[in-house]
């Protein structure tokens, strides 16, 4: 994106109250080229306005996040999507994060805190909300040797480094990267760069399909 | 490798083996009676272990004061020309059993001075009164002096006669010796000392007891505080809102007659069918939102079956986001809770108001007995990090042992 600029965003959600409370605490910090409520629709206005980043319900009739992005994505890589949710099954949030979504955050998130959310992601930068980073711990935590793998597992793709898990570990407590920085004594750069490389093997992973294993089977 | 506090008749030092090794303490100590009997040794191994290990929850042991009591040494070289008369004694009657049991009765005898003169205060109290109890077993006011007596009688002509049997050859089958001796000595010692050591043992319930009952009533003083002064602290709040008062007033009375009348402790886990960590974490967040108003963002990696530790670590950390909620001024309050193999861990943070850490007052009893000392009863640890300002962090650690899995 290019920086003298605020990024352009586009709402898409099935519950009118919802985007024009996400309007209104978005303020000016960006600028809204447009709203959806429905996955076609979406699908139609997004390719037409190319906005820089779209702020995007999980759950949606018509088969919901997910199906945006995948739909996008091919003809408009530039387009950056953020998955905003109430709360999800793990399941689903971790779908839409590997169709191409650069981050999740809860509804409960504050005004300030999305439009920093909004301008990380337009930026290339994932966003991990305390919650996805349970997630993902609990989608790369240490599985039984009995569990026979689909395919070969790729070392580089499918452990989280300790440093990575360090950082996702602070970010489930609900750090934000600034006191994750401060904590570990690295550069917020430094955060950002471990959260996205724990996004890439989030997404290229074959990993995935434990995520049914991991959350059916939590105990451990 | 330590000395028990818990299973403790002498030392504790079986308890602590027991302990290292898994097995039943009735176990090991049969083993240190036996050992001891057939050679003595067992006594002296005894004492050195009393001498080098340290007691539980402490790092500094008998031995290492000992090296600095310049008088209990000399006592303990003293013994030195002792053992050496013994030694020649035995050898000019022929006695065997006089110098094989010489050597290893001088290190106890020495170990014990040592023992003796240089344990902490609390052991030195039960040195004490074991050897109290011992002198006075013939003065007990049940038992008259001349049962004591003819106890005594009786006691000593056994063991004596024990130690003949090992040491002399009169017996015509050779294996019936060491068997018959032992026996003998055996029985000799249960009637010289068998009423001294069941006082001892019931000394050792009674005390056991008290202390269960003890940590009982902070478990108690931690619900109540959690539940009962909570609510009064909301009620003394919103004094000037008659129905907020009424609510609070009829759940709270709800939750103790269920508490009293029905055995259900008030926030108890898992009373709802919620029978696992992450429902609890839940659990939480839905009845701190509930009564406080404040978001609860909760995130649980793994989870567990809840057992009687769960529950105390949730208790804890409800403690904790009810703090938060309560005191921080925050809009919402963080929680992460993790379950690895080998430990539990849960995170409580907001970013509210803080506060020093050093500066609670005494009358405040939450964090201290509802967060820390709940957290030691059940094995595990608190830590709170405030800084004025920019928030509090409450982290709570409880071990999850092997096999509970």
């Amino acid at each position: 994106m290019n920086a003298t600029r605020v990024p352009r965003v586009f709402l898409v959600d099935d519950h009118h109250l919802f985007r024009a409370g996400v309007r209104s605490e978005l303020g000016d910090a960006v600028e809204v080229v447009g709203e959806a409520d429905e996955v076609p629709a979406a699908i139609e206005l997004i390719s037409e306005r190319l906005p820089d980043v779209v702020l995007l319900d999980v759950h949606m009739p018509g088969g919901g996040g997910k199906a945006v992005i995948e739909a996008i994505k091919p003809i408009h890589p530039e387009v950056t999507f953020l998955a905003l949710s109430v709360s999800d099954a793990p399941e689903d949030v971790i779908a839409v994060i590997r169709a191409g979504a650069r981050g999740y955050v809860t509804k409960t998130i504050s005004g300030p805190e999305l439009i920093d959310a909004v301008l990380r992601v337009a930026d290339g930068d994932a966003v991990f909300s305390p919650r996805l980073a349970g997630f993902v711990l609990d989608a790369f935590a240490s599985m039984p040797p009995e569990f026979d793998l689909p395919g070969p597992l790729d070392p580089e793709l499918d452990h989280l480094s300790p440093r990575e898990r360090e950082v996702l570990r602070l970010i489930a407590r609900g750090y934000t990267y600034k006191e994750v920085a401060r904590e570990l004594t690295i550069s917020i750069k430094t955060v950002e760069s471990h959260v996205s490389a724990v996004l890439r093997k989030l997404q290229l992973s074959t990993r995935h399909q434990l995520t049914k294993w991991a959350t059916e089977r939590r105990l451990i | 490798m330590y000395r028990s506090r818990e299973d403790r008749i002498i030392g504790g030092i079986a308890g602590g083996i027991a302990a290292r090794l898994g097995r039943d303490v009735t176990v090991v100590r049969i083993v240190f009676v036996l050992f001891g009997l057939v050679s003595g040794f067992g006594v002296a191994v005894y004492f050195f272990a009393w001498l080098l290990l340290p007691v539980e929850g402490s790092t500094e042991t008998i031995g290492s004061r000992a090296l600095s009591d310049r008088q209990g040494m000399t006592i303990v070289l003293a013994l030195v020309p002792a053992l050496v008369i013994m030694l020649l004694v035995g050898s000019a009657l022929h006695a065997n059993f006089v110098s094989s049991w010489g050597l290893p009765l001088l290190i106890s005898a020495a170990g014990l001075v040592l023992v003796f003169r240089n344990a902490d205060d609390e052991e030195r109290v039960r040195l004490d009164d074991s050897v109290k109890a011992l002198l006075q077993l013939g003065s007990e006011p049940r038992q008259s002096r001349r049962s004591f007596l003819f106890r005594l009688g009786t006691g000593l002509v056994v063991f004596v006669l024990g130690v003949f049997v090992i040491s002399d050859g009169a017996l015509s089958r050779s294996w019936l010796r060491p068997l018959g001796g032992t026996l003998l000595m055996i029985a000799g010692t249960v009637v010289l000392l068998g009423p001294w050591w069941l006082r001892l043992a019931l000394d050792l319930m009674h005390e056991r007891q008290a202390r269960i009952r003890a940590e009982e009533r902070a478990d108690m003083a931690a619900r109540v505080h959690d539940s009962v002064l909570q609510t009064l602290a909301l009620i003394q709040r919103s004094a000037d809102q008659p129905q907020v008062v009424a609510k609070l007033a009829r759940a709270q009375e709800r939750e103790l007659r269920s508490w009293l009348f029905e055995g259900r402790a008030p926030g108890s886990f898992g009373a709802e069918g919620a029978a696992t960590l992450s429902a609890g974490v839940e659990q939480i967040e839905r009845e701190v939102e509930a009564a406080h108003g404040v978001a609860v963002d909760a995130v649980t990696v793994g989870d567990a079956p809840l057992d009687d530790e769960m529950r105390a670590l949730l208790a804890a950390g409800k403690e904790a986001t009810v703090n938060a909620a309560k005191w921080s001024g925050a809009s919402s309050v963080s929680i992460y809770v993790e379950v690895e193999a080998k430990r539990v861990s849960m995170f409580v943070r907001d970013r509210g108001a803080g506060f020093d850490t050093d500066a609670v007052a005494e009358d405040r009893k939450g964090i201290a007995e509802s967060i820390r000392a709940r957290m030691q009863r059940n094995g595990g640890t608190a830590v709170v990090r405030s800084v004025p300002g920019e928030g509090t962090e409450v982290e709570l650690s409880l071990p999850r042992h092997a096999g509970r899995a």
